[in-house]
């Protein structure tokens, strides 16, 4: 991975400019659920080791561009994606690329925690190893530990690893959720409202945790709630009807939008 | 109070006093069946009749182990054909559910299951029995296999397509392919559900005797080549109660409570089976 010039972190507007080792570049995407054009030519640059809040209202298509860059949107009968999604120079959507691998490093975590309901703690971190054959049974417990750690989990569970990973309470899934994503070693990970299900104290929880992971890998996370945008996220794109009106430090965004619209959702004049 | 109140409140009662009666209705027959065979199958039944082969015509004695062994037999052939086409099309059914074919599927299992039963056996007969030219336990589990194929396969339908979308997509994100996700956790997932789908469907054809009377034919011995013909309760049954002997009338009684017997036995591990399915709602 290339290392990353340390920006300081007062000057976030200049570091969105200068910063060029981008973790994803879209350009011109669009997005279709049969014939609902959901998704209307996004352009937009996703730093690297930086948190990107995707903001805007129900039905604005914030999580059907998430779902397009690790291709899981396609997986709707009927969907239709075009555009360009570039990693490490790569568009994603190139033909012949497959999205197996694709998610194996943009790695995903949803809105309700959905462990494996068959599996323990254990087998649901390990469940990208296992099933993708990694057979060391070490190497397994080291991951497993370490995502666990990752994850803010591992002291909670660490006596209970082989009990099922939904005895866990709600919140705890969803670090439990965040810990199998992370033991694949994905370099982006994209959070579709990761605490909207939570209480107050496990949103905090998951929050720290994304402010934590960024050092190590690029997080984009879609919320509908505008104080955890501004809480966790040094970028903001503001989305409405499918488009992208507003992006940039996301400083800027709360205090000084450019765009008309941007400045009434924010305010919570609607949506 | 208020006289429409009172009559609104009556129609109320009368109703679930109605639905009550109903209830009991269906209760009465299955518990005389029951009793009735236990009082007069209970006294034939002895040692003999579970380690013994019939006797010969007439004489009192014998047992119907052979038949016993005959339908485990049978439905163990009926299970190795219809399970796996089964569960397999049910996969294939609820994972892509919108395909011709499946549509197609779909609407066959649904016409099969309405077969009536001696139909299958006419097929089996047709399939098996004539090309070999001589009955087999084979066609007999062919027979009943295939009678097997709608039930399992519409019940794995059914349970996986009770499996969250979330659970798939959580294994799609992690970049396991499709085809792994399906066999390593949507079937895990659904797999006590399919079992009691099994379990129901092999008591159903454990019973059955139509498809039976030209494939598996009935024996009077012991045989375990599936090429030969096999002795089964059902048909077991049948052959003591239309003969004049009143022994094996009894007899015949006694093979009728054995064989409710075992599929009271598989029903009940079918509930016990589905308690053990993980929530799917």
């Amino acid at each position: 991975m290339v290392q990353v010039m340390e920006v300081p972190r007062v000057d976030r507007q200049a570091a969105a400019l200068i910063d060029h080792t981008t973790g994803i570049q879209a350009d011109q995407v669009h997005a279709w659920f049969d014939r609902l054009h959901a998704l209307r030519g996004i352009s937009m640059s996703i730093a690297e080791r930086k948190i990107t809040a995707i903001i805007g209202p129900s039905g604005c298509g914030k999580s059907t561009f998430l779902r397009c860059l690790n291709r899981m949107h396609e997986l709707v009968p009927g969907a239709r994606v075009s555009g360009k999604v570039v990693m490490d120079g790569q568009d994603i959507y190139t033909p012949g690329v497959d999205p197996v691998q694709v998610r194996r490093r943009v790695g995903m975590v949803f809105q309700k925690p959905n462990p494996f309901p068959t599996m323990s703690i254990y087998e649901n971190v390990a469940a990208g190893l296992t099933l993708a054959g990694e057979g060391d049974r070490r190497r397994r417990d080291e991951v497993v530990e370490q995502s666990l750690r990752a994850a803010a989990l591992w002291d909670e569970v660490k006596d209970r690893l082989h009990k099922p990973g939904t005895s866990l309470s709600g919140g705890q899934q969803q670090r439990l959720c965040i810990a199998r994503a992370l033991a694949v070693s994905p370099e982006v990970l994209l959070m579709d409202e990761p605490a909207s299900a939570l209480d107050p104290a496990s949103t905090l929880r998951i929050e720290e945790l994304a402010r934590e992971l960024a050092k190590d890998i690029t997080i984009v996370i879609v919320t509908h709630n505008m104080q955890q945008a501004a809480r966790v996220s040094d970028f903001t794109g503001f989305f409405l009807d499918g488009q992208l009106i507003e992006f940039g430090a996301t400083n800027d965004i709360f205090t000084r939008p450019q765009d008309r619209r941007t400045e009434d959702y924010i305010t919570g004049r609607f949506g | 109070m208020d006289r429409r109140y009172r009559f609104r409140r009556g129609k109320d009662r009368g109703m679930a006093f109605l639905t009550f009666l109903c209830t009991i209705a269906v209760l009465i027959p299955l518990f005389l069946v029951l009793g009735f065979l236990v009082r007069t199958g209970a006294s034939a039944l002895n040692w003999d009749f579970f380690t013994r082969i019939p006797g010969a015509a007439g004489e009192p004695g014998g047992g119907m182990a052979n038949a016993i062994a005959g339908t485990l037999l049978l439905i163990g052939l009926a299970g190795l054909f219809g399970i796996p086409v089964g569960v397999l099309g049910g996969t294939f059914l609820a994972e892509y559910p919108n395909t011709r074919l499946s549509q197609l599927t779909r609407f066959t299992a649904d016409v099969m299951n309405g077969i009536p039963s001696i139909v299958m056996g006419l097929f089996a007969y047709v399939l098996i029995v004539l090309p070999m030219r001589h009955f087999s336990a084979l066609s007999g589990g062919v027979a009943l296999g295939v009678m097997l194929i709608p039930t399992v396969m519409r019940t794995t339908e059914e349970i996986i397509r009770l499996v969250p979308q979330s659970v798939r997509e959580a294994a799609l994100a992690l970049g396991i392919p499709t085809w792994k996700t399906t066999v390593r956790v949507v079937i895990p997932t659904a797999a006590a559900g399919i079992v009691t789908g099994i379990m129901v469907g092999l008591a159903r054809i454990a019973g059955e005797t139509a498809p039976l009377l030209f494939t598996a034919f009935g024996n009077r011995f012991w045989n375990w080549n599936i090429l030969k013909p096999v002795a089964a309760l059902p048909l077991q049954i049948f052959a003591y109660a239309i003969s004049p002997f009143d022994d094996w009338h009894r007899q015949a009684w006694a093979g009728a409570l054995v064989l409710v017997t075992i599929v009271l036995i598989v029903n009940v591990a079918a509930r016990v089976a589905a308690g053990r399915q993980v929530k799917l709602r």
